[in-house]
Order: structure tokens, then sequence, then C-alpha cells
């Protein structure tokens, strides 16, 4: 199992030490709620160094990108990010990422940990337009600093400044004494906030002084299970639960970053299905009694019928009731439709809602 | 880890007070602090009639879904039912606030058979 920079920092801290994706990850150090919490009202900081980064250039890194994503990356100008996809060429998804245009012919991509190998050797297997790669995973860290306060409490460690910086907009700059990092308005909580990119070296010098700049503003170290929660509170989708292999955009609600503007990886049939409209669809709902869904439960009508499956869910800490994500046929996916979730013996009727579960 | 002296245990991370033919129960200290953060305390069971071991409840934190197991036959007959809206007592007071369910015991010879203090400690490793 590999560990990141900050792994005894974690355990210093007390933190519970879970394997995740391969790597020895912190679960959670105070408690998942609080954590949540402190996301919510304040700031926290993640390690997330286990995601994985992929560095696409050369003359032809654009069309390497534009094949194998779903998103049209050639909207993107210096200094942009955008959510994007792997298709594969039967109908799933190979990763979800982030494609990060870092200069006029370099392209930074950003993985799932869990799927680093497989990404790679997707994309290289792709490669025949002579794009350069190289694989930074094992050299680069990633915090997330997120919340409301993330801004006013990290300005002093930047001459940047981090106000200006629009969601999905990222400057390569200096920050906590490191000269050149990547400050990034993006994240996986909805509550602001922005993601450092920084070499394994530096990571710690960057931890430390960000949490003596957040001292007064309530800064705490936030693990993956709050990350967990924060992120299916915003609806985004967790790669291995809500998308993987079988899952297409399309049905996954993805077709916003799905765009038929250009050819990509199974674009054709893609589309076919964007136009006949998926058979099933992932959608959000809402317990209406007590009760937590869980990946894996099955969804059925009231007759028990087995209509489709749990693919995340929780209790919401921020609405205190049972939430979560799963695959429907298209019939029962409107909005305000009702289905029940079979948990254990009994099966907890639930209201499809529209996304984000929780308004910031 | 908090541990009373003065009460039973079993394998399954559950204490048990016994008073006359009244057993209380709830989830260790250890077992709370396992599971993390407490949302939801299901038991279904109320009132009815169960045999020792038979699951008589669930008991969910936010990653994990745990069955709880009954120490002793009986009649189930109190749930807290506090923990309906406040789960979280049992992560704060496992042996106070956030007690589970009362049993009416049909068999008081069962309590041999479960642990000491002393002993749920050595299997707990504490």
């Amino acid at each position: 199992m590999k560990n990141t920079a900050l792994t005894k920092t974690h355990e210093a801290l007390g933190a519970k030490m879970v394997p995740f994706a391969g790597f020895n990850m912190p679960v959670q150090y105070e408690g998942v709620n609080a954590e949540h919490e402190t996301v919510r009202n304040a700031v926290g900081v993640f390690d997330v160094s286990h995601m994985g980064e992929f560095l696409i250039e050369g003359e032809y890194a654009l069309a390497l990108i534009q094949k194998v994503t779903t998103n049209d990356a050639s909207k993107l100008t210096i200094g942009k990010a955008q959510y994007s996809c792997m298709p594969n060429d039967t109908g799933g998804i190979v990763d979800d990422l982030i494609v990060y245009r870092v200069k006029e012919n370099t392209y930074l991509l950003v993985v799932n940990a869990s799927n680093i190998e497989k990404d790679w050797n997707w994309i290289e297997s792709k490669n025949d337009v002579g794009a350069t790669m190289r694989n930074l995973s094992d050299d680069y860290s990633l915090l997330a600093i997120q919340g409301p306060k993330a801004v006013g409490a990290m300005q002093s460690l930047s001459s940047h400044d981090l106000s200006s910086i629009d969601f999905y907009n990222f400057v390569v700059a200096d920050f906590a004494g490191i000269d050149y990092v990547i400050i990034s308005a993006t994240g996986y909580t909805g509550s602001g906030g922005f993601e450092i990119y920084c070499k394994n070296s530096e990571v710690k010098q960057i931890w430390d002084k960000v949490f003596e700049a957040g001292a007064d503003y309530g800064i705490k170290p936030i693990g993956l299970a709050a990350r967990d929660t924060l992120r299916l509170e915003m609806g985004y989708c967790l790669y291995g639960n809500d998308i993987d292999d079988t899952t297409s955009p399309i049905e996954a609600g993805l077709g916003w970053i799905t765009k038929f503007t250009k050819e990509f990886t199974n674009s054709a049939a893609l589309k076919a299905e964007k136009e006949q409209g998926p058979k099933r669809k992932l959608v959000a709902f809402e317990l209406d009694e007590r009760g937590v869904p869980r990946h894996g439960y099955d969804i059925v009508e009231e007759t028990g019928n087995i209509i489709g499956v749990v693919t995340s869910g929780t209790m919401s800490p921020s609405l205190n009731k049972g939430i979560g994500l799963g695959y429907v046929p298209t019939s029962f996916s409107e909005i305000g439709s009702k289905i029940y979730i079979q948990i254990r013996k009994n099966a907890i009727p639930a209201t499809i809602v529209k996304l984000p579960f929780y308004k910031i | 880890m908090n541990i009373p002296s003065e009460l039973k245990y079993t394998k399954d991370h559950e204490w048990v007070k016994v008073e006359g033919d009244i057993a209380t129960v709830g989830i260790t200290d250890f077992a709370q602090s396992e599971l993390g953060d407490i949302v939801y305390v299901e038991v279904e069971t109320l009132d009815e009639t169960l045999a020792a071991e038979e699951i008589f409840g669930t008991v969910e934190a936010v990653k994990t879904v745990s069955d709880l197991f009954l120490p002793l036959s009986g009649d189930i007959i109190e749930f807290n039912n506090a923990l309906e809206d406040e789960p979280e007592k049992v992560n704060k007071d496992p042996y106070g606030d956030g007690w589970m369910i009362k049993i009416k015991c049909s068999n008081l010879n069962e309590v041999d058979g479960l642990l000491s203090a002393e002993a749920y400690k050595n299997l707990i490793g504490a």
C-alpha cells in the first residue's frame, strides 16, 4: 500500500487510516459529522494526494485529449479547467477527470486514484497522434482547501488575489513560501475553496502554513468519509459507485459535459443514445422516512418489483435525512416520482428530487 | 477505552446491565468509536420475544451498518426512544443516555455466559 507525503502527519493528528485505492488514507479525524460541518461553515483541508496527474504535451496534445474525452477541450484557454469524462468503446466510462490547460500545448489531466494505471494504459492505447505523455502521480501532492472561509483564510499565503480566481479557473502562483504551485478554484464539496497541486517535497511546508494561516478561521483536517458526504449532498458522481465501465455518460446525467461538436471514443453511439433518450437514468432521491440508503440496495416499486439499484447513499449531515443516487428506468425518473428503497426487510418510500440535495 | 467493571459484555461489543430479571443493553465505547458517528438506530423488535444471539436491530454509522445481537433471551420491553432523534447519544454516552433496549429475561442462567469487563478488555486488546 502506498503512503502520501503526509501519512505520518495524519497519524500524528490521530486520524483513523484506511486503505483506499491502494493508498493509506485518513478516513476521519474527529468525526465525520463535525468535519462535514467544518467544510460547510468554515474551512477544512483534505489530503487527496492519491489522485493521479498526467501531463499531456506537444503539438498533438489537444488532439489526443479531444479524442479520449467527452467535453470540448478546445474551449479551454490557458488558466481554465473543465470537468470531463473518458468513455470506453462499449458505452461505459473509463474514468471522470479534470482537464487543465496549463500552457499553449500542455494539459494536466487529474484522474481518480483507483484508475491511474487503467487510465494511463487507455490513453496510451489511443495515442496514435504522437502526443507526449508523462505520469506525475507519484511526484505530486494535492491538497483541497474547501469551505466558505477558504479565500479569507488563505489570502495571507499568496501574493496572488485569491478572490479573483473564478470557479474552474486556476493560476500558477506563489503559495505558502513555495514559488510555483497550481492554485485551482475547484473541489468536490460544493462549498468553494481551492485545490493546491505541488511537489511531494513541498507539501508538508504548505500543510503546516495552511493550518497556521487558517487557525483563526477554525481550519481543520478533513477525512475521506466527510469528502463522500459533502460530494453526495451536491450530487457529484463518484467513479466506482455512480459511474463505471458499464454506465454511459448520458444515463449518468453527464450530458452537459458530453459535447457532440467533435468526434471522440464511441461518440456516434452516445449521440444516438442522447437523441433516443437513455433507457435508464441516474436519479437523486430523498427518503420520506427515517433510514439510510446505501450503495447496492435495491430500488423497488410499491409491489416489491425491483426496478433499479442505489449507487450512493448516506444520511445527509446537513439535511438530517437519507439521500442517495441510483439508476431507474427513465419512466420512473421524473422529479417528484415515488420510488421505494429496500432497506433490509422494509421498502422505505422515497421521492425523486432535483440536485443538489443541499443548496449552498 | 472506557469499560465499566460492573457491566457484562458480549463478543459482539454490547454491554449488559442486569437488574433482577431486566437487562439493559447498549453498545460499548469501543464499538461506538470503531463505528464513528452513528446516524440511525433501528429497532423493530419491540414487544417481540427473541432468543439470545438473534438480531434485534441495526445500528447505522455514516460508513457502515452493523446488526445488533440480543445478549440474553427474553421479551424486548423497551426501546430508548431518545435515539430516534438523537442517535449521537450512542457516541457521546454509550453506557448512559445511549442505551438501546431493555429485555425481560426468560433465562437468567445465560448471564453466566456473558463476558466480564476483564474478559472483554482482553477481547479487544485494550
